[in-house]
C-alpha cells in the first residue's frame, strides 16, 4: 500500500511519520479521480480531448502512418533505381517522390514522433496529471495533422512539391517551380513548425514546473533530460525555418525578392537559414533517441546508467555544438578557408559527447546483467549502426573529403545509418519497451526478433553499398543513371535489401495489431523498470497516478525504501488539479488547475489551417482566417479564474 | 529451349553476382570515381579517404569488441543479490570510470589527429600550384554545361559544350557561374565539387596528371534532368591540346556538296537556328549549345548519348523521350531534310 | 465510430479520385505539330460555301502553370522582350494593358505570333514549334491578366518604371560632401 510520507518541502516543517492511507480512502480517491478526469466519449469527445495520453497516442499513430507512407515512397525510389535507365517512374514523379520522402520523414515522422513519445511519457515519468497547457497541446496535434493532410492531399492531386525537402532557391523559387507545388511545401512547414513549437513549449514547461516533489534536477530520468534539451533546441532552431519558409512563400506569392539574385536577393541566404534549422533538426531527432537508449539500457541491464552527469552534459554539449555546424552542408559554396576549418572542427567535435555516451552505456552493460529482449536487441543494433554513421560523419566533417562525397550516395548512406540506426532503432527499442505501458499487453517477442533481424540485415544490405556507390561517383537525387556507369549491380543489391526492410515493417505492424488483442497482459511493471511511468497501471488511467508520487532517488521505483513509493495527498479530486513545483529542487509551490477539454483547439486548427492553405491561392485567406481566428482566440482566452486558482499550497500530510 | 534460357539466366545471374563482388572488391576504379585519382587534388583526398577508412575501421572494431565483451561478461555473471542490486559496486565503478576516461581521451586524440589531417589536406587542395593556370569559363544551364575559352581577340574565343579539353600537367582554373538554378561541378577523378550559384561567381581548379577522358556530373539537384547533366574532361598532351584549340577557333566549313548544302538550309530555316549557333553561318542563337564543332565532340545531350548519326537523329526528332523535360523541343522533319541535316551536322568537325 | 471513420475516409478517397489538378499538369511529350488543329485558325469568320460549325481551336495550355512559366522563358529567349519589353511595351505594343490590336483570344494571339502583323511584328512560322507558341500564348494572356491568378508567373521588376531599390547602384558617399550638422551658421 502507498504511504504518505516526508515531503521534502521546507526544513521547518518536517512532518511526523505519516500514517497509512486506508484502502477505503484509496478507492474513494480513485472513484472521484476517475469521475473528474473521465474523457467524453464519442466522436465529439474524440475531437475535444485534451488528455496528453490520448493526444500523444494519436500523434504516434499518425506519425507511424506517415512513416509507412514515406517508406512506400522510398520503396518506389529503390524500384526505379534498381537498374540503369529504368522507366518505372519519370523524372517529374521521381522528384516529387523523393521530396515527399524527405519532407515526410523529417517533418511528419521523425520530429513529431519523438515529441509524441515525450508528450506521452514525460508527464508520467515526472509524476503529473497532464501537460502544462492541455488545450494548446491539442491544437499542436491538429495543426500537425493539418500539415500532413495538406501535403498528402496535394500530392495525390498531382501537386506534390518537387524541389527537394531542402527546397533550394532559385529552383524552388517562382521562376523555376511554377504552380503551387512548392507553396504547398512551404505552408506544410508552417503547420508542422507550429506543432513542433507547441510540443516544445509543453515539454519545457511541464518538466520545469510540474515534477513530482523530490525530483530535483539531478534526479530527472535521462529520457526526460533528452526531451528537455530537444525542446530547447526546437525553440531555438525552428524560428529560422519559420522565417525562411515564409520568405520563400512571399517570394512566390507576393513577389518579394529575398532570394532572387536578379533583383538583389541572394540564393545563399536560403541555404544559411535552412541549415541553421536543418542541422539542429538532426539532433532534435537524435537526442530524444539517446534518452530512449538510456531507458532501455537501464531497464534491461537492471543497472543505473553509469555517468549520469556526463550523459547530461554530453547531450547539452551536443545541442550547443549542433547549432555551430550548419555550414558543413555548404562546403561547396564559396567560403573562406578559416570559416571552413571552424565548421570542420565543430563537426568532428560532436564525436566527443557521442563517444562519452556510448562508452557510458557500454560500461553500464558491462556492470549489469542484460536480458536479450527485442527492445534490448534494437539497442545493440543501434550501437552497430550508429557508430558506422558516426565514423563516416567524422570523415565528411573534413572539408576536402566532403567536397568529394557531398551530394553523393555516400551521404545518403551516412545519414541513413545515423537516422535509421541512431533514431529509428532506438524508437523501435522504445516501442517494445513502452508498448505494454500504452496498451496493457506485451508484444510478441518471437515476431519482435524477426522484426529486428530483418530490419538489421535489410538496413545493411540497402545502405552499406551506397557508401561505395557514392565513392564510385553516383550523385544523389538522380532519377536514373546510364548503364555504362557500372552502378547497376550495387543499386540492384541495395533495392533487394529494401525488401527485407519492407518485410520487417510488415511484421512489426502484424505484431502491433495482433498483440493488441492477444498479447499477454503486462501488469504494472513487466520489466522491473525504474521510472515513474511504471508506478501506475498499464494502460495508465486518465489521471496518471492515483497519488502524486514523492521521489527519493534518481531511479524512483528502485530507490523507494522498502519498495514502496511515498505519495502526496491533499490535492483536490473534484477538479483537474495538479501540483506546481520549483525548477531546481521540485519543492511544491502551488496548486494548479489544468484546463478541461474543449472543442476550441480543433476549431482554431481548422480555421488557422484553412487560412494557411487558402493563403496559397488568395490573400483573402489571411484576412478572413485572421478574423475567425481572433474570435476563437477571444473565447479561448476569456478569463475564467476561479477564486482558488493561485492560492498557496496547503498540502495536508498524512491522511487527506 | 527452356534449358537454354535457364542457362542464359544462370549465366546472367552469375555474372551479376560476380559483378557485385568485383565492384565491391575493386572499390572504385573508373572514369567517374573518387578513388581513381588522376590529379593532385583528387590524390590528396583519396589518400585522406584510405587513412580515414583505416582509422574508422580500427575504432569500429575496438568499440564493437568492447560492447561484445561487455555483453558476454555481463551475461555470464551470476545475478546480484546485494545492496548494490541496481548500482555498480565501488570496485566496478572505479574500473568503469577508468575505462570511460581512457576511451574518451583516445576519442579526443583521434579526433584531433583527423582534424589536423583534414585541415592540412584542405589547405593543400585550396592552393593552385601554377602561377599561370589555364583559365576556362564554365556556365551552368538546365541541363548542360557551356564551356568558354576566353581570349582577348574576339575571333579566338572558343565556345563548346559538355566537353572540357585541358592540357596534361597544367593547372586549370575554372571561373563558373549559373544562368538559372544552382548546379555543382564535379569531376571525381580530378577534384571535389564547387557549386555554380546564380548571382555569385565561383572558382575552382584541378590538374590532370595523366592523359585520359574523365567524366563528371552535376552534383546539386537542379530539376528534371539533374541525372543527365554530365560532361567530359579530355586531358591531352600540350601539343594536342593546342592543336584542338586552334581547330576549334575556326568557323564551320562551307558545305560543298548539295546534300550538306540542303542540310545547312534546313538548319537555318527550321527552329534549330533559334537556339543554336554555328560560327560562319547566320545561326547565332545562344540558348542551346554552340554547334560550330559539334562533330568533334564525343557525346550529345550533356554526356547522355555517344555522338552517332542515329543518336543524333533520335535526339532531334524526339528529345523528350531521351531526357523528359529538357528544354529542346522535338522537331518534325521529313526524311530527306533529316538526312541532309544529319549530313551537314556531320561536317561540323 | 469506426463506421464514421470509414465513411470519412471513403469520402476523402472519392474526392481525390474525382479531382485531378489540371493546372499542375506538366506534359513533356506533345503531339506532333502536324496532328494539332492549329491550321484551322482563320483571320476572318466569313466563309464561302455552306456554313461550317466552328472548329473550336483552344489553347491546350489555358490555365496551366507549367506552360505559362515555359512561355515566360520562351518570351525572353525568343527575344519577344526585345520589342515588348517584359510586357511593358517599347518598340512593340505593351501586353499588360487591355488594348489588343489584333484580339486577345488565344487563337488571335497564336496567329499574331505565327503570321506576324504589319508594322514590325515578325512571323515565327516554322521557327517555334506549335506547342511552344501555345505556351507563349498562355504567358502573354497571363501578362494581360486573362489567366487565373493561380497560374500567373512572378512579377518582373524590370517592368517597373524605376529600378528596384536592391538592384539600384548603392551609391558612394562623395568625398566633398559635408554633413549638414557641421555647416557653419
Amino acid at each position: 500500500m502507498a504511504y504518505s510520507q516526508s515531503l521534502p518541502m521546507r526544513d521547518d516543517d518536517r512532518p511526523d511519520p505519516p500514517p497509512l492511507i486506508s484502502a477505503e480512502v484509496e478507492s474513494d480517491v480513485r472513484a472521484k479521480l476517475s469521475a473528474t478526469w473521465k474523457e467524453k466519449s464519442g466522436f465529439y469527445g474524440w475531437l475535444t480531448s485534451t488528455n496528453h495520453k490520448s493526444i500523444a497516442k494519436r500523434y504516434v499513430v499518425t506519425a507511424i502512418i506517415f512513416f509507412i507512407l514515406g517508406g512506400i515512397e522510398a520503396a518506389m525510389m529503390r524500384a526505379q533505381l534498381s537498374r540503369p535507365e529504368n522507366r518505372f517512374i519519370g523524372p517529374d514523379l521521381y522528384n516529387q517522390i523523393f521530396t515527399m520522402h524527405g519532407s515526410t520523414m523529417m517533418f511528419l515522422f521523425a520530429v513529431p514522433v519523438m515529441e509524441a513519445v515525450g508528450l506521452y511519457l514525460v508527464p508520467l515519468m515526472i509524476g503529473t496529471r497532464n501537460v502544462a497547457f492541455p488545450r494548446l497541446n491539442a491544437l499542436g496535434y491538429w495543426m500537425y495533422l493539418g500539415g500532413g493532410l495538406l501535403l498528402y492531399g496535394a500530392f495525390f492531386l498531382n501537386t506534390g512539391p518537387d524541389a527537394g525537402w531542402f527546397a533550394y532557391v532559385p529552383l524552388s523559387g517562382p521562376a523555376y517551380s511554377p504552380g503551387k507545388r512548392v507553396d504547398i511545401w512551404a505552408q506544410m512547414i508552417t503547420f508542422t513548425e507550429i506543432a513542433a513549437l507547441i510540443g516544445a513549449v509543453e515539454i519545457v514547461t511541464t518538466i520545469f514546473k510540474q515534477r513530482a516533489p523530490g525530483m530535483s534536477l539531478n534526479r530527472i530520468p535521462l529520457f526526460v533530460w533528452g526531451q528537455l534539451i530537444t525542446a530547447f533546441m526546437i525553440i531555438f532552431a525552428l524560428p529560422a525555418i519559420v522565417v525562411s519558409s515564409t520568405m520563400l512563400a512571399t517570394d512566390r506569392l507576393i513577389d518579394t525578392h529575398f532570394f532572387n539574385p536578379a533583383e538583389g536577393g541572394d540564393a545563399l541566404l536560403w541555404q544559411h537559414l535552412f541549415w541553421f534549422f536543418g542541422h539542429p533538426e538532426v539532433y532534435i531527432i537524435f537526442i530524444p533517441a539517446l534518452g530512449m537508449v538510456s531507458s532501455v539500457v537501464e531497464t534491461f541491464t537492471q543497472r543505473r546508467i553509469f555517468g549520469y552527469p556526463a550523459m547530461i552534459l554530453s547531450m547539452v554539449s551536443t545541442a550547443f555544438l549542433g547549432f555551430g555546424l550548419w555550414v558543413h552542408h555548404m562546403f561547396a559554396t564559396p567560403l573562406p578557408q578559416l570559416g571552413q576549418s571552424f565548421f570542420t572542427a565543430a563537426s568532428s567535435a560532436i564525436s566527443i559527447p557521442s563517444g562519452v555516451q556510448i562508452f557510458c552505456w557500454i560500461a553500464t552493460i558491462w556492470s549489469g546483467r542484460p536480458r536479450f529482449t527485442t527492445s534490448f536487441m534494437f539497442v545493440i543494433g543501434f550501437f552497430f549502426l550508429f557508430i558506422i554513421g558516426g565514423l563516416t560523419g567524422v570523415m565528411i566533417a573534413s572539408v576536402p573529403y566532403d567536397l568529394q562525397v557531398h551530394d553523393t550516395f555516400f551521404i545518403v548512406a551516412h545519414f541513413h545509418y545515423v537516422l535509421l540506426g541512431g533514431a529509428v532503432f532506438p524508437l523501435f527499442a522504445g516501442f517494445y519497451l513502452w508498448y505494454p505501458k500504452l496498451t496493457g499487453r506485451m508484444l510478441s517477442e518471437k515476431l519482435g526478433k524477426w522484426n529486428f533481424w530483418l530490419f538489421f540485415i535489410g538496413m545493411n544490405i540497402t545502405f552499406f553499398p551506397m557508401h561505395i556507390l557514392g565513392l564510385m561517383g553516383m550523385p544523389r537525387r538522380v532519377y536514373t543513371y546510364l548503364p555504362e556507369m557500372g552502378w547497376g549491380p550495387l543499386n540492384a543489391l541495395s533495392s533487394f535489401g529494401a525488401l527485407f526492410i519492407a518485410a520487417s515493417a510488415l511484421i512489426f505492424l502484424i505484431n502491433v495489431f495482433k498483440s493488441l488483442r492477444t498479447g499477454a497482459p503486462a501488469g504494472d511493471n513487466p520489466w522491473n523498470a525504474p521510472t515513474l511511468e511504471w508506478a501506475t497501471s498499464s494502460p495508465p488511467p486518465s489521471y496518471n497516478h492515483l497519488f502524486i508520487p514523492v521521489v527519493e532517488g534518481r531511479d524512483p521505483i528502485w530507490d523507494a525504501p522498502a519498495g514502496e513509493l511515498s505519495v502526496v495527498t491533499g490535492l483536490r479530486t473534484d477538479r483537474h488539479e495538479g501540483l506546481v513545483t520549483s525548477i531546481m529542487d521540485a519543492i511544491p509551490e502551488r496548486r494548479y488547475e489544468f484546463k478541461k477539454e474543449t472543442i476550441l483547439p480543433f476549431l482554431l486548427a481548422v480555421v488557422a489551417g484553412s487560412w494557411i492553405a487558402v493563403a496559397i491561392f488568395t490573400p483573402w485567406g489571411v484576412t478572413i482566417g485572421g478574423i475567425l481566428a481572433f474570435i476563437i482566440l477571444a473565447c479561448w482566452f476569456w478569463p475564467t479564474i476561479s477564486p482558488e486558482h493561485d492560492t498557496e499550497v496547503a498540502l495536508k500530510k498524512g491522511k487527506p | 529451349m527452356t534449358a537454354t534460357r535457364d542457362r542464359v539466366q544462370l549465366k546472367a545471374s552469375t555474372q551479376s553476382a560476380l559483378g557485385v563482388v568485383s565492384v565491391a572488391l575493386l572499390g572504385c576504379s573508373g572514369f567517374q570515381s573518387v578513388l581513381d585519382p588522376k590529379g593532385p587534388r583528387a590524390e590528396d583526398v583519396a589518400r585522406l579517404h584510405w587513412t580515414f577508412t583505416a582509422i574508422a575501421t580500427v575504432v569500429y572494431v575496438i568499440v564493437i569488441s568492447a560492447l561484445l565483451y561487455a555483453l558476454w561478461r555481463a551475461s555470464t555473471r551470476k545475478p546480484f543479490i546485494d545492496e548494490h542490486q541496481y548500482h555498480e559496486n565501488p570496485d566496478q565503478a572505479a574500473v568503469m570510470k577508468r575505462g570511460v576516461i581512457i576511451a574518451v581521451s583516445a576519442t579526443v586524440i583521434i579526433m584531433l589527429a583527423a582534424l589536423v589531417m583534414s585541415v592540412s589536406t584542405g589547405s593543400a587542395v585550396a592552393t593552385v600550384p601554377d602561377a599561370k593556370p589555364l583559365r576556362i569559363d564554365v556556365v551552368g544551364h538546365q541541363w548542360w554545361w557551356e564551356v568558354v575559352y576566353d581570349d582577348p581577340i574576339p575571333q579566338n574565343v572558343v565556345k563548346t559544350a559538355n566537353e572540357i579539353h585541358v592540357p596534361v600537367g597544367r593547372a586549370v582554373l575554372l571561373k563558373m557561374r549559373s544562368t538559372d538554378v544552382i548546379h555543382s561541378f564535379w569531376a571525381p577523378n580530378l577534384a571535389g565539387k564547387k557549386d555554380l550559384i546564380p548571382g555569385h561567381e565561383t572558382v575552382t581548379w584541378f590538374r590532370a596528371d595523366t592523359a585520359g577522358i574523365y567524366r563528371g556530373q552535376c552534383a546539386e539537384f537542379c530539376g528534371y534532368q539533374h541525372a543527365k547533366m554530365a560532361f567530359y574532361i579530355v586531358a591531352q598532351p600540350r601539343l594536342d591540346f593546342e592543336r584542338w584549340l586552334t581547330q576549334q577557333r575556326e568557323t564551320a566549313p562551307k558545305p560543298t556538296d548539295s546534300l550538306t548544302q540542303t542540310g545547312e538550309r534546313v538548319f537555318l530555316s527550321a527552329p534549330c537556328a533559334m537556339c543554336h549557333s554555328i560560327g560562319g553561318t547566320g545561326a547565332f542563337g545562344n540558348i542551346g549549345p554552340d554547334l560550330t564543332h559539334l562533330a568533334s565532340r564525343r557525346t550529345i545531350a550533356a554526356g547522355t548519348l555517344p555522338l552517332t548519326t542515329g543518336n543524333l537523329a533520335g535526339w532531334i526528332l524526339d528529345p523528350q523521350s531521351i531526357k523528359p523535360g529538357v528544354k529542346m523541343p522535338p522537331t518534325q522533319l521529313d526524311p530527306q531534310s533529316l538526312q541532309a541535316l544529319l549530313a551537314y551536322l556531320g561536317t561540323l568537325k | 465510430m469506426i463506421k464514421l471513420y470509414a465513411r470519412a475516409g471513403a469520402l476523402f478517397a472519392l474526392g481525390i479520385a474525382l479531382t485531378a489538378c489540371k493546372r499542375e499538369q506538366r506534359r513533356f511529350r506533345e503531339t506532333p505539330p502536324s496532328a494539332t488543329a492549329s491550321n484551322a485558325i482563320v483571320m476572318s469568320t466569313l466563309q464561302p460555301g455552306p456554313a461550317v460549325v466552328e472548329t473550336g481551336v483552344r489553347n491546350p495550355y489555358e490555365d496551366d502553370a507549367y506552360a505559362v512559366s515555359e512561355g515566360k522563358r520562351l518570351f525572353d529567349q525568343m527575344n519577344c522582350s526585345g520589342c515588348h519589353s517584359h510586357g511593358g511595351g517599347g518598340i512593340g505594343p505593351p501586353l499588360t494593358d487591355d488594348q489588343w490590336i489584333y484580339g486577345s483570344d488565344p487563337q488571335n494571339i497564336f496567329s499574331t505570333i505565327v503570321e506576324g502583323r504589319p508594322n514590325g511584328m515578325p512571323s515565327f512560322r516554322g521557327k517555334i514549334p506549335n506547342y511552344q507558341v501555345w505556351q507563349l500564348v498562355a504567358y502573354v494572356r497571363a501578362l494581360g491578366g486573362l489567366q487565373g491568378k493561380a497560374v500567373r508567373t512572378t512579377r518582373d521588376d524590370h517592368m517597373m518604371f524605376k529600378e528596384s531599390e536592391q538592384a539600384r547602384d548603392k551609391g558612394h558617399p562623395s568625398p566633398t560632401f559635408v554633413p549638414p550638422t557641421s555647416v557653419k551658421q
